[in-house]
């Protein structure tokens, strides 16, 4: 009876195995990966909007504090919008004839929205409320990175759950005194952790255990 | 040695009929496999298992696309039949393990005959039943959130969810099944592909046989694995039914809170595994001819396996009663008593009848000896068995602790096809395993043989 099977084929078979276990790591590393990037969150790309608006421009440049625009971000579950009327507070009186400020006016005379594209979408799953994030010390840069170096704007973190729970799990390692909420590049006066200790003390921050029940965000 | 010899020898020429020879053992099982000639009946009950097969697809589309409310689930009952049939199914799956590694552990030679397709039938039982849990959870195409897996969420399952225990459990349970299956199927492997004629099956046998050539290291790493994997599989006979009885046992509904479901639940499982044993071994030897491998004893010993297990579901059910009043809470004897008495005392009943009236007639020898009778008591068991499961968790959940809340149960026809549908797939697999790989194992039988006894000189 004649061989069905060349002598090479125990070598093959063996190898199979090894690069079947490869495989598998290698399909786990690339899912792994892939669930996390940016192409998959939606981070750091930037989204086209009516009106090339520059936070760069009015936040570092200019100066403007967040809340000027975000007007409810201190007592509402939402930062808020600013209404048109918020830019023309000034675009009344300069840039009147800038085409690219054309939509902004249009807005105005017509007395219509203009339609933002909303860069930091959370799911409706999950409840989420600015004021409590304020008051209890997490500055807008901790999520929002950056604003006052951004041309136009992106989306700086993940969003996903895990991002969330690294603070909700350790506060102390992000929250800052309140007067420093809207702070751009706030360095700790000292060591971070020690800070943030107190600060959590201070600010009756909740234990870990409620910060990461599951009706504290999904109800 | 001698004295061994004298008790051996009858039930070892009961268990093979006269007359086989090593030779012929082979010829009658590989040629069920290497025949061209696929017998009608197979086509027969193969059309009739793809058709109930499409029918599981277009319920499992069904339920995709309309959710879970397809099948009968309703506040407080939300468990219905999805998880009768997981039990069910998973149940049936313990005999075959139960076959293949403690009764091999056990030195129970008879086993021999029957452990092939015994654990053939576990695999596709496991993956009937694997189906319930996920297609029930809602979102079934996000059931790898079961696994403990460095996910995005940064949360892991929770590990004091009985359900969690479940995922673990049967997919243990389904790995050391299919590892032991597998390597017991190496050396007939080898024969088949010694023995078929067309290349592409010497090829496709040969990739399988994984390079056996029979030589006495092969035999000797062959008995340690297949040693190893029935000392792994023995207690997962045990322990998977007793974590899918804590499903019931970790909850707090009444009719379910109690410590002895673990043993009732893995007898009544073994019970089952064994009914359908018997359902699959009687009509197959029949239309096969192998009454020469699988006798009346091997039908005689499973049917005793059957009995002794109903008896101790039926002690089962006492103490279940006996319990409930002893205990003296209220809302166990009401459980009890809307079981029995209840909108559902007639599924209540039937099971009684089933598995624990029934069963006694295995007592008499006529009725274990007479294939036919016992094959209709094995599908009375199954039946009985699958209402147990459903009379459990139907009637606790439809009257829990909130009569605000109650409510009857009705199930649509996307159950019933559902379930139809996974007895669909159990035959389907089943018999493509009958026409693809020996059903029986060959050098086990062989080893009944009177021939295979080597005569060794007693030692000192």
């Amino acid at each position: 009876m004649s061989q069905i099977f060349h002598h090479t084929a125990n070598y093959i078979a063996k190898m199979s195995l090894v690069l079947l276990a490869a495989l598998l790591l290698f399909a786990g590393w690339v899912m792994d990966r892939g669930s996390r990037s940016d192409f998959v969150t939606r981070a750091e790309m930037v989204r086209e909007q009516p009106v090339p608006f520059s936070h760069a421009h009015h936040v570092g440049g200019m100066g403007l504090d967040c809340r000027y625009c975000h007007t409810s971000v201190e007592k509402s579950s939402f930062a808020n919008i600013p209404p048109t009327k918020i830019c023309m507070n000034c675009h009344s009186q300069i840039w009147l004839t800038s085409p690219t400020l054309e939509p902004v006016r249009a807005s105005f005379r017509d007395n219509t929205s203009i339609r933002w594209t909303r860069v930091h979408d959370l799911p409706d799953f999950v409840y989420f409320n600015h004021s409590i994030h304020v008051a209890k010390g997490v500055g807008c840069e901790t999520c929002h990175g950056r604003v006052d170096k951004m041309a136009l704007t992106w989306q700086q973190n993940s969003l996903q759950m895990e991002w969330c729970l690294n603070c909700h799990r350790n506060p102390e390692r992000y929250v800052r005194p309140r007067e420093f909420i809207t702070t751009m590049g706030y360095q700790p006066a000292g060591d971070q952790e020690e800070i943030g200790r107190k600060l959590v003390a201070e600010y009756h921050i909740q234990n870990p255990r409620t910060l990461t029940s599951c009706n504290t965000c999904h109800r | 040695m001698a004295d061994q010899q004298v008790v051996e020898r009858p039930t070892e020429e009961q268990i093979i009929a006269p007359g086989y020879s090593f030779a012929s053992v082979t010829d009658q099982i590989a040629a069920v496999v290497l025949t061209k000639h696929t017998p009608k009946f197979w086509f027969a009950a193969f059309s009739a298992a793809l058709g109930l097969l499409f029918l599981f697809l277009l319920a499992v589309g069904q339920l995709l696309v309309y959710g879970v409310g397809v099948w009968g689930l309703r506040t407080p009952v939300f468990w219905g039949w999805a998880i009768t049939n997981f039990v069910w199914w998973i149940g049936i799956g313990h005999a075959g393990t139960l076959i293949s590694a403690i009764l091999l552990l056990l030195n129970q030679r008879w086993r021999n005959s029957i452990n092939r397709f015994a654990e053939a039938m576990t695999l596709f039982a496991v993956a009937c039943a694997g189906m319930f849990p996920i297609l029930h959870l809602g979102r079934p195409w996000l059931m790898y959130w079961l696994f403990p897996y460095p996910n995005t969420m940064g949360i892991e399952p929770n590990f004091r969810s009985p359900l969690v225990w479940d995922v673990f459990a049967v997919s243990t349970y389904a790995t050391v099944s299919a590892l032991f299956w597998f390597v017991g199927l190496i050396p007939d492997l080898a024969t088949l592909r010694d023995r078929a004629k067309p290349r592409i099956l010497k090829v496709a046998y040969g990739i399988l046989s994984l390079g056996w050539r029979g030589s006495a290291r092969h035999w000797s790493v062959y008995e340690t694995a297949s040693l190893l994997l029935a000392g792994l599989a023995t207690p997962l006979v045990l322990s998977v039914h007793t974590v899918v009885s804590f499903d019931f046992t970790i909850g707090i509904v009444p009719g379910w809170h109690s410590t002895f479901f673990p043993p009732y639940f893995v007898a009544g499982a073994i019970y089952s595994g064994f009914a359908m044993v018997l359902a699959l071994a009687i009509p197959l030897r029949q239309v096969y001819g192998l009454q020469g491998l699988i006798t009346d004893k091997h039908l005689d010993n499973a049917a005793k396996v059957m009995m002794a297990t109903g008896l101790i579901v039926g002690y089962s059910y006492i103490m279940e009663a006996f319990a409930a009043w002893y205990g003296g809470n209220t809302y166990e004897m009401a459980a009890i008593a809307h079981r029995m008495f209840g909108p559902y005392k007639v599924y209540y009943w039937i099971l009684i009848s089933c598995n624990v009236i029934a069963p006694n007639a295995l007592w008499f020898k006529g009725i274990r000896r007479n294939s036919a009778l016992l094959f209709v008591w094995s599908l009375i068991v199954l039946v009985g068995m699958w209402l147990e499961r459903f009379v459990i968790i139907v009637s606790s959940l439809a009257q829990d602790n909130l009569p605000g809340s109650w409510r009857l149960f009705h199930a649509t026809r996307w159950d019933v096809f559902t379930f139809l549908g996974t007895i669909g797939l159990f035959t389907f697999l089943f018999f493509l395993f009958i026409r693809a790989l020996p059903m029986i194992s060959i050098f086990e039988v062989r080893t009944l043989l009177p021939q295979s006894r080597v005569k060794e000189e007693v030692q000192g």
